[in-house]
């Protein structure tokens, strides 16, 4: 680990300060910067750390029926909180599904937003990766890539966003709150990750200095709480990533789809969502046949970035199909021991 | 370079100075205070044998740095016991043979006494079939190379069980 200076930020405004100085970077919990630090593949000349922040993190209900999740607030707090448990079920579901409890019980909203991609090459410092140094190539493409995209990717870059959190975020139409010099605004989460294009340097909208300060749920997100899963395919049933996962949620209305939510997630640099998936749900029956036509849009376009990842379009489609079969069947009143785990039998946790 | 770092270690207040903000939580305990039964497994947060607990919840000790834990209260494997009483998590390892060559049991133990507490604290019931899963899933994050699961996940329902049982009998 390369040595680095150390700041204690006290206020939002000395941090985005601090930060905003080349070489800088922000510290919460370091679970992911830290593992990019012992492995020099992030070697920042100043940590700015932020846990000392006061206001970032709570879970705090508005009164326009949005939700605003402090930056700060960890994922196990997160997905323990009352009222997101019960208004926003496949949040907590997919927040439950990853990492481990030692991981969660450390990790914090915004970190999960920002971790990096898992990609092998871009982990290992003697690979060439424009992720890592702009130009240099990517030995990910011809190389092994099961676990690479087969949505959006660039012939610079073929890596996925490995967040749980952040496929249902997506599919709920969350608002990322950033404060900078400039004063605050606010992102849809849709447009804060790029994907890698040209420049795959270039992870999110963010410029230099600005912090992440709160994640937002809109008003509108609260209708899904009855119908909505978080399904995640993986390698192992607990602590991995996900091959593929998907954010289904839906309002039924007479026996037929009020509103569709759909995101996919290890599939692309950003969790997917398609408009045009959601619509085909819209006003229809809730059956396999329009469940198939969702899956299909939502994947339309797809193209293996390798001959190992071809499997993961159709897997993709079925992992849809499921997440929306179980959606449909109902939010269950426990989280299931193994959240998110097409294994999982009953009971668990309460959904509160 | 010298950073002043107050931590609370299994009920003591431990003073130090950091000579560099590299050290971690684990460095801090296995080298400055030589509580070396947190152990340096993979050290990338990946095997959990450096699992502690800081400020009652579990994490893993080698993806903290010491210096923005200043303040923290931390519990290790070593103020378990009670002088020579096993703490119930330790004794339930060794009825249940909870481990081989003793490596990952630390983090092990550790890990389970923090998950008792967060199922405790959620409220979660302990006493049928799908407790061995929730136990399986909430011991993930801990491996062991010996492969002693089945005996581990034996010991953590049974000191789930044990403290569900005495906390019905306190209430």
């Amino acid at each position: 680990m390369n040595l680095f200076a150390y700041t204690r930020a006290a206020s939002i405004a000395e941090a985005v300060t601090a930060a905003a100085e080349p070489g800088a970077a922000y510290l919460a919990a370091g679970t992911n910067l830290l593992d990019l630090m012992k492995g020099g593949i992030a070697t920042p000349s100043r940590l700015v750390d932020i846990t000392r922040l006061p206001g970032l993190d709570a879970v705090e209900p508005q009164p326009d029926g949005s939700t605003r999740i402090g930056a700060l607030v960890r994922n196990s707090d997160l997905a323990r909180n009352a009222h997101v448990a019960k208004t926003y079920p496949m949040v907590a579901e997919a927040l439950l599904a990853g990492a481990s409890a030692q991981l969660r019980n450390a990790a914090t909203t915004a970190g999960n937003l920002l971790q990096r991609t898992r990609c092998a090459y871009f982990y290992d410092p003697a690979s060439p990766c424009n992720k890592r140094e702009p130009g240099a190539g990517c030995q990910a493409i011809g190389g092994a890539t099961r676990i690479h995209a087969v949505l959006g990717w660039s012939e610079h870059c073929i890596a996925t966003h490995p967040s749980d959190l952040c496929v249902p975020l997506a599919a709920l139409g969350a608002q990322v709150e950033i404060a900078e010099a400039g004063g605050r605004r606010t992102v849809p989460i849709g447009d804060f990750h790029r994907l890698p294009s040209d420049h795959p340097e270039r992870e999110t909208v963010l410029e230099p200095g600005a912090l992440v300060t709160a994640v937002i749920l809109p008003p509108e997100a609260a209708a899904f709480s009855g119908h909505a899963r978080y399904l995640k395919v993986r390698d192992r049933t607990s602590y991995a990533f996900a091959t593929v996962s998907a954010a289904a949620a839906l309002t039924l209305e007479n026996g037929r789809i009020g509103a569709a939510r759909l995101a996919l997630g290890g599939v692309a640099l950003k969790p997917w969502r398609v408009a045009e998936a959601e619509d085909a749900l819209t006003g229809a029956n809730p059956d396999a046949e329009a469940f198939s036509k969702a899956a299909a849009a939502l994947v339309a376009g797809a193209k293996p970035s390798g001959p190992e990842n071809a499997f993961k379009i159709e897997l993709a489609r079925r992992t849809v199909v499921r997440a929306l079969t179980l959606a449909q069947a109902g939010t269950p009143a426990r989280m299931p021991a193994l959240p998110a785990s097409p294994f999982s039998h009953a009971a668990g946790a309460l959904h509160a | 370079m010298s950073i002043p770092l107050r931590l609370t270690v299994n009920g003591e207040r431990r003073d130090l100075v950091l000579e560099d903000p590299r050290v971690t939580l684990l460095d801090a305990l296995r080298e400055r205070l030589h509580l070396t039964g947190s152990k340096k497994g993979c050290d990338r947060g990946q095997c959990g044998a450096c699992t502690v607990l800081v400020d009652g919840r579990r994490i893993n000790a080698c993806l903290a740095l010491a210096v923005s834990l200043d303040g923290a209260s931390v519990e290790t494997v070593e103020g378990l016991a009670n002088g020579d009483a096993l703490h119930p998590v330790q004794a339930a390892f060794i009825a249940h043979d909870g481990f081989q060559c003793g490596f990952c049991t630390p983090g092990q133990i550790m890990s389970a006494v923090g998950l008792i507490r967060e199922m405790r604290e959620a409220g979660e019931s302990v006493g049928d079939a799908a407790d061995v899963e929730r136990v399986r899933e909430g011991m993930s994050g801990n491996l062991c190379r010996c492969g002693a699961y089945a005996g581990i996940t034996e010991a953590v329902v049974a000191a789930a069980r044990a403290e569900a049982q005495a906390g019905e009998k306190a209430a």
